[in-house]
């Protein structure tokens, strides 16, 4: 570091400083979102989650009637598209409508609750089994390749069927099946960090494991694990509305889309819209999802984009 | 490599181990037992026939015995008696069900890749053309919608709207093979679609393409003979667990078209905690993944040579 004393460095220096400081602030993260925001599709699903997300928070307030209230004078009203019931009613005559808002409510808090459980299990088991290797690493890699060789699915079924229905349940079930990937990411992001410069750098400098991990290693492997946890979403929602549809997952009287769409599929052909409302809400909720999943992947790390 | 193909199906073996012990502990760790029926109606068993029922499934001894004779009586490819249909063995049901399954699945598979694949390669040789667009948003569409949304789509699309498919349910003819297949094969077909086209693109970027070309290859014969014979191999390591995963019959199609396959009866039996049966599935699903990941690796030194299989 030069003095900044007198002289034509330091005048220079000074001037340096100054255009640093007039010129915009740029960070990684501010060059991915103005990315992000250049991509269409990925805007669009951005859009469409905030949409969906105002609607499942409004829920309570905005839904025209009780989820669970049967209203007998209208069982099993087709769509009208305006009047008391814009959606119809289902068999027993609750109102489609506040049952499709309240079962956004479900899937927005099973996709983003679920990877909350993910996060906090995957990322600290990735992130010893990378940064400690060695006898920890293979034995926790030996449990990520045990849970790898069983079908995902199947132990969420599992787990469901063994832990009951509930609402807790799907998230318990979701989670703690859902952390395998994360972990393996992690620990080859952190596998990798570990021999980078600063990191070295960082280590001899007297940082602790701790320090190492949290200020130096964790935010750079951080754009992978954010977008594994977005493309995680999806996958949650859907294995909620999976377990719903086969009858394991929310609990009565609460409607889901996938509950909603399994209970009905049986009358698919004559009372279609019963089943086909939810069946869209969760293929544009998972699209919505996929779209700005990509678009952040592609954002977050330019050299990976897809079309090339 | 029949070594190695050996080692490989004697590593097999602890896996199912250990995934049977998961299985065994969980279904167990758990309270509810098919002894103590807690739906509102159930009929209470006096003491005595409770013990007598206990004792006749084995349910009495402790519970690791209970898994080593468990664990015996597989060896002996002996799943027990279903508790769910006291006079049928599991064994039996798995024998007249997989089949059912395993044709679905096969059928799904089959359109899967000659759909799939063609797919891929037309997206990848019209790079950003209008072929690419549509692909890719076909490709995204069948990643990721779930199958059985996609099941009731096409049940409203072809059996309602536009009647082209007299009937949805029953397995009895081949009209009601159609849909079932399509609505199992359409995610596999986009994944593959995907995986194929990026592993093409990659491949016409090497330097091997651009003498191909430059020796007067026409377009055709570089994308078929050079492009299509490196491109292929990533889609192939997938063709495993995809086949696992469809094969083994998906509970959610198999329920939606009535097809009288083993998901149909995997889900009853979690329902009613049928554990001979759960603990029968799974295996079978373990020992069906670790097979396929396993041809799959012998597949993939078959087709690129640079890989030795040791």
């Amino acid at each position: 570091m030069a003095t900044t004393g007198a002289g034509l460095t330091g005048r220079a220096e000074r001037a340096d400083a100054l255009i640093w400081a007039t010129r915009p602030h740029r960070t990684l993260w501010r060059d991915a979102f103005d990315r992000l925001i250049a991509n269409r599709l990925a805007m669009v699903g951005g859009i469409l989650i905030i949409v969906i997300s105002l609607l499942a928070i409004l829920a309570p307030v905005i839904s025209p009637y009780d989820y669970a209230q049967p209203d007998y004078a209208a069982i099993s009203q087709f769509p009208t598209w305006t009047g008391k019931h814009p959606l119809g009613t289902d068999l027993v005559g609750r109102d489609m409508l506040t049952r499709m808002l309240w079962g956004a409510q479900v899937s927005m808090a099973v996709g983003l609750g679920a990877q909350i459980i993910v996060f906090l299990i995957g990322v600290p088991i990735g992130a010893l089994s990378g940064y400690m290797g060695g006898r920890i690493d293979s034995l926790l890699m030996r449990l990520v390749d045990v849970m790898y060789a069983f079908p995902q699915l199947l132990f969420v079924i599992l787990i469901m069927s063994a832990l009951g229905r509930g609402f807790q349940n799907v998230f318990i079930a979701i989670g703690v099946t859902g952390w395998v990937t994360l972990a393996r990411l992690t620990r080859a992001e952190f596998l990798s960090l570990r021999e980078r410069d600063y990191v070295v750098a960082a280590r001899a400098a007297g940082a602790g494991p701790w320090r190492l991990i949290t200020k130096h290693m964790l935010p750079n492997a951080l754009s992978p694990i954010i977008v594994a946890l977005t493309f995680g979403i999806p996958q949650a929602i859907f294995t909620e509305a999976a377990l719903s549809f086969i009858g394991i997952g929310i609990p009565e009287p609460r409607p889901s889309w996938g509950k909603m769409a399994g209970e009905y599929q049986e009358y698919i052909t004559s009372y279609w819209y019963m089943s086909i409302f939810p069946s869209i809400a969760i293929a544009v909720v998972m699209l919505a999802f996929t779209f700005f999943g990509d678009g952040l992947r592609d954002a977050l790390d330019p050299r990976t984009r897809r079309s090339t | 490599m029949a070594q190695y193909i050996a080692r490989r199906l004697l590593m097999i073996i602890p896996t199912l181990i250990a995934i049977s012990l998961i299985t065994f502990v969980i279904m167990h760790a758990t309270p509810g037992s098919p002894l103590q029926p807690t739906a509102p109606n159930a009929n209470p068993l006096p003491p005595a026939a409770q013990q007598a029922l206990a004792r006749r499934f084995g349910l009495d001894k402790p519970l690791w015995q209970q898994y080593l004779v468990y664990l015996k009586n597989i060896w002996n490819l002996d799943f027990g008696i279903s508790y769910q249909y006291r006079t049928r063995e599991v064994k039996d049901i798995i024998y007249r069900t997989f089949p059912i399954s395993l044709h679905l699945g096969a059928m799904a598979m089959a359109v899967a890749i000659l759909v799939g694949i063609p797919l891929g390669v037309l997206a990848a040789v019209n790079q950003n053309g209008p072929i690419d667009y549509v692909c890719s948003l076909f490709a995204t569409l069948g990643v990721s919608l779930p199958n059985f949304i996609l099941a009731l789509f096409l049940i409203v699309l072809f059996v309602r709207l536009v009647p082209i498919i007299p009937r949805t349910g029953g397995w009895s003819s081949p009209i009601d093979w159609v849909l079932p297949t399509l609505a199992l094969s359409l995610g596999p077909v986009g994944i593959l679609a995907r995986y194929t086209r990026a592993s093409m693109v990659e491949v016409m970027r090497q330097d091997f393409i651009r003498t191909a070309q430059a020796k007067g290859l026409s377009d055709v014969q570089v994308v078929l003979r050079h492009v299509l014979k490196n491109g292929l191999i990533p889609p192939i390591t997938i063709l495993g667990p995809m086949f696992a995963a469809i094969g083994t019959g998906s509970p959610f199609v198999e329920k939606i078209f009535r097809v009288p396959g083993m998901g149909r009866f995997f889900v009853d039996s979690l329902i009613t905690r049928d554990y001979p049966m759960i603990m029968a599935v799974i295996l079978l699903y373990g020992a069906f993944l670790a097979v396929m990941n396993l041809l799959v690796d012998v597949l993939y030194g078959v087709v690129d040579p640079r890989i030795r299989l040791s």
